[in-house]
């Protein structure tokens, strides 16, 4: 059984388009999660446009930085309210632990993109080893982004004052302790539908992981399934660099 | 899972070129989120501009380096590549428009 290609070529006499062929000369799969990816990015786009356009329709904290407290008039500061780590409590660490997060799930697309290389080798026993990496580094993400979420409903040392007097901690879609209540329901709603993405993943994954273990893809002739399922974990990861980018860095 | 043939696939030797060129790849995009957090804590808040062009331009750049070379796009047709990046324009549109939409609301709230 030789290395069989999904792709098809034009019989001779005829061009790319008169049918029976693969156009662009990737397989049918392979342009469809192209498109699908081309659609999901603007999904995700819609969510963060939505975001600037909100975000900048709300009042900018002008004041000096060291003297930052939490209010409902202003946008918070993101590194301000992101500067937890697990295990350290107390311990002021401005965007660490959102730091580590983005280098997990970089490091698991590399660890995919070597499963995609070893499978165009036919090397099973190389795409099982990378793609089991790429599935801890993806349940790693979702760990932490667990914990975050935990973390910043929870509240932090300070809370927010409220009008009667007391103190407001932690967050919910009505109200939470760092800023106007938008603040809180974006978070959710754009890390949440992002960690959805992550968690279908790592399902994904595992189920191509499972069908390489079986030898499904060894008897097709080809891991190109391996390459589809990588370009959707790319994507995560893609849209995880515009999220860390407009939500914690500006 | 029934019978398995013993098929003869040859197994051909990792490419070592371009798994090196991963590697230098996921170096580039480690470095350059280094130099963003860099910019973060380094670069004061008074200058806003500076840093939210940085932190853009940057993320375009790996953004660039993960589509063209992790998911590939760069080495397949033409065709292909631009069928994909075109669309973006809307993206980028939407976005200025609304974000000044945004700031205009600002401007009539407060």
């Amino acid at each position: 059984m030789s290395h069989t290609s999904p792709v098809v070529v034009p019989a001779p006499g005829k061009t790319e388009w008169d049918g029976g062929v693969s156009p662009m000369n990737v397989s049918y799969g392979k342009l469809m999660m192209w498109f699908f990816l081309l659609s999901d990015a603007f999904t995700f786009s819609a969510l963060l446009i939505t975001y600037g356009l909100v975000r900048s329709a709300h009042q900018v904290y002008d004041g000096s930085v060291t003297n930052f407290i939490f209010s409902q008039t202003y946008w918070p500061i993101p590194e301000k309210v992101f500067a937890s780590i697990p295990f350290f409590h107390g311990l002021n660490a401005p965007l660490v632990f959102v730091g580590i997060m983005t280098f997990i799930l970089i490091m698991s697309s590399v660890t995919m993109v070597l499963a995609v290389e070893a499978g165009q080798r036919m090397d099973r026993k190389a795409v099982e080893k990378w793609m089991l990496w790429t599935i801890l580094g993806g349940i790693c993400f979702l760990s932490c982004q667990a914990w975050e979420w935990a973390h910043f409903i929870h509240g932090a040392e300070e809370g927010s004052a409220v009008a009667e007097g007391t103190k407001f901690f932690g967050a919910n879609l009505r109200m939470n302790q760092y800023g106007p209540p938008d603040f809180a329901d974006f978070f959710f709603f754009i890390t949440g539908f992002h960690g959805f993405h992550v968690f279908s993943g790592v399902l994904l994954n595992f189920l191509i992981f499972y069908n390489t273990v079986t030898g499904v893809y060894q008897r097709r002739g080809h891991y190109e399934m391996v390459e589809k399922v990588g370009l959707y974990w790319h994507f995560v990861d893609l849209v995880w660099v515009f999220v860390f980018t407009f939500f914690y860095l500006v | 899972m029934s019978h398995s043939e013993e098929t003869t696939i040859t197994v051909l030797p990792p490419d070592k070129e371009r798994i090196k060129k991963l590697w230098t790849v996921a170096g580039i995009l480690g470095v350059i989120t280094l130099i963003e957090f860099g910019v973060a804590f380094g670069v004061p808040h008074e200058m806003k501009d500076l840093r939210v062009w940085t932190f853009i331009i940057m993320t375009i750049v790996k953004a660039a380096y993960i589509v063209g070379e992790f998911m590939h796009l760069r080495h397949e047709t033409k065709f292909l590549m631009w069928s994909i990046l075109v669309p973006i324009v809307f993206i980028v549109w939407m976005l200025v428009a609304f974000v000044y939409e945004g700031m205009a609301i600002g401007d009539v709230r407060f």
